[in-house]
């Protein structure tokens, strides 16, 4: 009975973990590029909710709270790309990785400042309410995460490998000057592609929000989705997913089995050992380089 | 702009291009040795941070400027180092002068040895690899309590050198040289490491490892002793830093050190010497610098702030993002077009130091 | 006995077979050219002299040495040099560093001794640059040599490439397209390295090349592959003349003027 409880809550964190991740997926499928401030765009995703919804700001209905959002992280996913994404053309991986880097920290500093540094807890009507489903006891929340999350993976997954936008976006990743000399409009690709992941990112921050509290160092949650990420293979939607549950199901389970102290290295110890014995993930899409 | 003829091999060989560019060391060295007469103690010890900062920048540098392996996990050395040279100190009983070197070794020995596994791993992987054992490190030092006072951290005792005791409080200017001292001698090697066979491997992996290889580098071995070398710097800056902060915890260490140390050789200029001092001051200086503004706004405005949380961290993200778009080789950049600038008056044209673009290509199949 | 053998050396990348069972021996002083079309498995050739691929079925022995016993840094060491299809010098390092880095092999230093210079360390260093002064001489680099590569034109880099192969002081030489993208004059001093090369200093030279008046003049025997195998191998005018030869290239038997 406590493991299948270890287990759904594992299933809940690790599909926020996969949400995530998907996000850093998009991005790295379509622009090769690695954007660290996901996590934190989760974290002012779920600000945003929380300033829209919540009694002492806005107060709006949620159900209209949780759409703007979600569209607002989409607006600022996509300046995010016209203004400095788009102008680093041309430089190296590592170059966005700092840009995005720097970037939570900006995030970091705007969400404290603007909705306190404390922690805080979104309104959210699914809050305390539980299922039972054959003598097991379920929070409605964490049940709304595992759909909400698979859903969203596999509704990615089939547009992306059957649209024209998922081919456009795999032609600008694999050759950009190619794809752009085709026609496709890689720029105009590439900044999508950041809103989609700004929204799944206030997704993805709506559900954690909703299972607890949430403060501006939330982000710092994204090392551990990259985590996922990493394991499932970069460049693989399910992968994220599946690396996202495979990091969410270590936890529960390691901080009841493993002393403490011990159990909180166990997601960066696999990430570690992942990268040293299976660098491209368990979903692999690398191939060598040919001279 | 000076025109040198170049006669001997010697000419490429040594630390000084020539007479002028001696000169100008020279006059910099002797202000930086005379800094303590000439500004208070609370900027002496600013200045102190900034070479602590320096060291462990050029450590990183080596690394991720010379042979293009970006680490988010060098806090970790940093730890290695601090750690390492105080537990030497208070529990095997070994003076300063051992411990210091020592600490450095064994954070240079465990580098090279935590990259071996790492050493197949590129760009954006390795730098997950090691943020992942920069997290695990700090875990490491709270677990290794009865070594390292877990979570509450050790505290540092005074430096003895041959006798002759360094306070950081009591004795200012003493603690500035020592750690000037420390900064030379890894510039010195630095320099050495770039004209050598060895600093030229490291930038052949850096620019392209299959040629590096076909040229007879091994670029696995390579890679690792670059980390060591780097480690080694970075141990030594951590030895240094622990007995300038006095107490200190795992969290001074932690991941947000590592990633802030590889943003401030980014603001810096990857790829120089210079870049790693420029960053520093920057990084260094920059939550005095905020505080000046805040008490001169107060002073000549009228206008009182109260002090904002993480304004540092982020006015530094500004920054940083600003650089990356504006000055992607960040103050060195900026340095360099100035110089020529003036070595070349009237001649300098825009388009100097235009780069070429390069468009993405992925090796991912689907 | 010949300098470099390969024996049956096949390739396969996934199902593709991209050498089948390949056989020749490259003898001591001479020019040796492999031709085909594109995709014949001629820089997979290379590749695997190189030891940047395991064969999949054969032996390839240089100087009485099995290559497959070597691990791909060491072949530099044994006296293979090579160049590439697609230029892969150090970008970020002077014409000069580049060329100093082909003196790798002949390094005596270590780390110990390189982090504080000793004078030993410097001894060897000006070894080193005479060395390379000397490659530089040969190719007339001397206008380029303290220019980072990234501002150099293409048909200097190409000679930086192949003035870096030379530093390492090679006894066999491969050379991977060595005048894809040159104009005709700058093939033509290729032409003239490539004769100076073998006469005055001895080296064996290996080539890939599709420009066939470079590959007549320069070489001594020519192979000609495609789709994996060989198809011909003899001097320049018999495997020009080889019906299979010019089948592979032009397709129909009845273009042999052209092709010629």
């Amino acid at each position: 009975m406590e493991t299948i409880q270890l287990l759904v809550s594992g299933l809940a964190n690790g599909c926020i973990y996969g949400l995530i991740a998907l996000g850093f997926v998009l991005i790295y499928k379509a622009t090769e590029a690695v954007n660290f401030a996901q996590g934190d765009m989760m974290m002012l995703g779920a600000f945003l909710t929380l300033g829209f919804a919540n009694s002492n700001f806005l107060g709006l209905p949620f159900l209209i709270a949780v759409p703007l959002a979600i569209l607002s992280m989409g607006v600022i996913g996509y300046l995010i790309d016209i203004v400095i994404i788009r102008r680093l053309f041309g430089q190296s991986q590592v170059a966005i990785v700092i840009v995005t880097i720097a970037l939570g920290f900006v995030m970091r500093f705007a969400a404290g400042n603007i909705f306190g540094f404390e922690p805080q807890t979104l309104e959210s009507p699914l809050i305390g309410r539980d299922v039972t489903v054959g003598g097991i006891f379920l929070g409605l929340d964490e049940l709304l995460v595992i759909i909400a999350t698979i859903g969203l993976t596999v509704g990615f997954w089939l547009y992306f490998s059957n649209t024209k936008l998922g081919i456009a976006m795999q032609a600008a990743s694999q050759n950009q000057l190619a794809a752009y000399y085709m026609g496709i409009p890689v720029k105009r690709v590439q900044s999508l592609i950041w809103a989609i992941a700004g929204m799944m990112a206030a997704v993805a921050g709506i559900l954690y929000a909703s299972k607890g509290s949430i403060d501006p160092n939330a982000g710092l949650l994204g090392i551990k989705a990259f985590a996922a990420a990493v394991i499932g293979g970069m460049g693989s939607l399910p992968g994220a997913l599946l690396g996202g549950i495979i990091v969410g199901m270590i936890e529960p389970f390691a901080s009841r089995y493993i002393p403490a102290g011990y159990s909180q290295v166990m997601p960066y110890l696999l990430l570690f050992l992942m990268l040293v014995f299976r660098p491209h993930g368990i979903l692999a899409q690398v191939h060598r380089k040919k001279v | 702009m000076r025109v040198q003829f170049k006669t001997s091999y010697d000419t490429d060989i040594r630390l000084f291009k020539d007479r002028y560019q001696l000169a100008w060391y020279a006059v910099l060295g002797a202000t930086l040795i005379a800094l303590p007469w000439l500004i208070d103690v609370f900027m002496l010890g600013e200045i102190t941070n900034v070479l602590i900062f320096a060291i462990a920048g050029m450590g990183l540098m080596i690394l991720v400027g010379q042979t293009g392996q970006a680490s988010l996990g060098h806090a970790a050395f940093l730890a290695v180092g601090c750690y390492a040279n105080v537990i030497l100190q208070q529990r095997a009983g070994l003076p300063f002068v051992v411990a210091f070197p020592l600490a450095g070794l064994i954070s240079g020995v465990l580098g090279a040895l935590i990259a071996l596994p790492m050493v197949r791993l590129h760009g954006i992987y390795l730098a997950i690899a090691t943020l992942a054992m920069s997290v695990i490190t700090e875990d490491i030092i709270i677990i290794a309590e009865p070594l390292t006072g877990g979570v509450g951290g050790l505290f540092a005792p005074d430096i003895s050198l041959f006798g002759y005791v360094i306070n950081r409080y009591g004795d200012p200017a003493a603690f500035y040289w020592f750690t000037l001292a420390v900064t030379l001698f890894c510039v010195w090697i630095y320099r050495n490491l770039l004209r050598s066979p060895l600093g030229r491997a490291f930038a052949a992996v850096r620019d392209s490892e299959v040629s590096a290889q076909a040229m007879g580098v091994n670029v696995p071995k390579t890679k690792a002793i670059a980390f060591g070398v780097s480690t080694f710097i970075t141990g030594l800056s951590g030895a240094i830093l622990g007995h300038y902060i006095g107490v200190f915890t795992p969290e001074a260490f932690n991941v947000l050190v590592s990633i802030q140390l590889l943003l401030m050789i980014v603001v810096g200029g990857l790829g120089t010497i210079h870049g790693a001092f420029f960053g520093a001051l920057v990084i260094a200086l920059l939550p005095t610098g905020i505080g000046m503004a805040r008490d001169w706004l107060a002073a000549n405005v009228g206008l009182t702030t109260t002090a904002i949380p993480g304004l540092e961290t982020a006015t530094f993200g500004v920054i940083l993002i600003a650089f990356m778009l504006f000055e992607p080789m960040g103050l060195y950049g900026i340095w360099a077009k100035m110089r020529t600038y003036f070595e070349l008056f009237p001649f300098y044209r825009q388009g100097m130091f235009v780069r070429q673009k390069s468009y993405l290509k992925t090796e991912r199949m689907r | 006995m010949s300098l470099l053998s390969v024996r049956n050396v096949t390739m396969k990348f996934g199902g593709l077979v991209a050498v089948n069972d390949v056989s020749f021996d490259v003898e001591k002083g001479e020019v040796f050219a492999l031709v085909g079309p594109n995709g014949a498995g001629k820089s997979t050739v290379f590749n695997l002299i190189s030891r940047f691929y395991d064969p999949f079925e054969g032996e390839i022995v240089f100087d009485g040495e099995n290559l497959l016993d070597h691990a791909p840094s060491d072949i530099a060491q044994l006296g293979i040099a090579r160049t590439f299809q697609n230029i892969e010098l150090f970008e970020n390092a002077t014409v000069l560093q580049n060329m100093l880095v082909g003196r790798h092999t002949h390094r005596t230093s270590n780390l110990l001794s390189e982090l504080f210079f000793l004078p030993s360390v410097r001894r060897a260093e000006i070894a080193h640059r005479r060395a390379v002064e000397d490659a530089i001489d040969f190719l007339n680099l001397h206008a380029y040599r303290d220019q980072l590569i990234a501002g150099l034109p293409y048909g200097v880099r190409k000679v930086v490439e192949m003035g870096r192969a030379m530093a390492i002081g090679p006894k066999l030489l491969l050379l991977d397209e060595p005048a894809s993208g040159l104009s005709m004059e700058e093939t033509q001093d290729v032409a003239f390295w490539v004769e100076d090369i073998k006469k005055i200093r001895g080296i064996t030279v290996l080539m890939v090349e599709h420009d066939m008046h470079l590959v007549a003049s320069v070489s001594d025997r020519v192979m000609a592959l495609a789709d994996g195998k060989r198809l011909a191998l003899g001097t320049p005018q018999e495997v020009q003349n080889d019906p299979e030869v010019i089948k592979a290239y032009i397709g129909a038997p009845d273009d042999e003027q052209e092709a010629a």
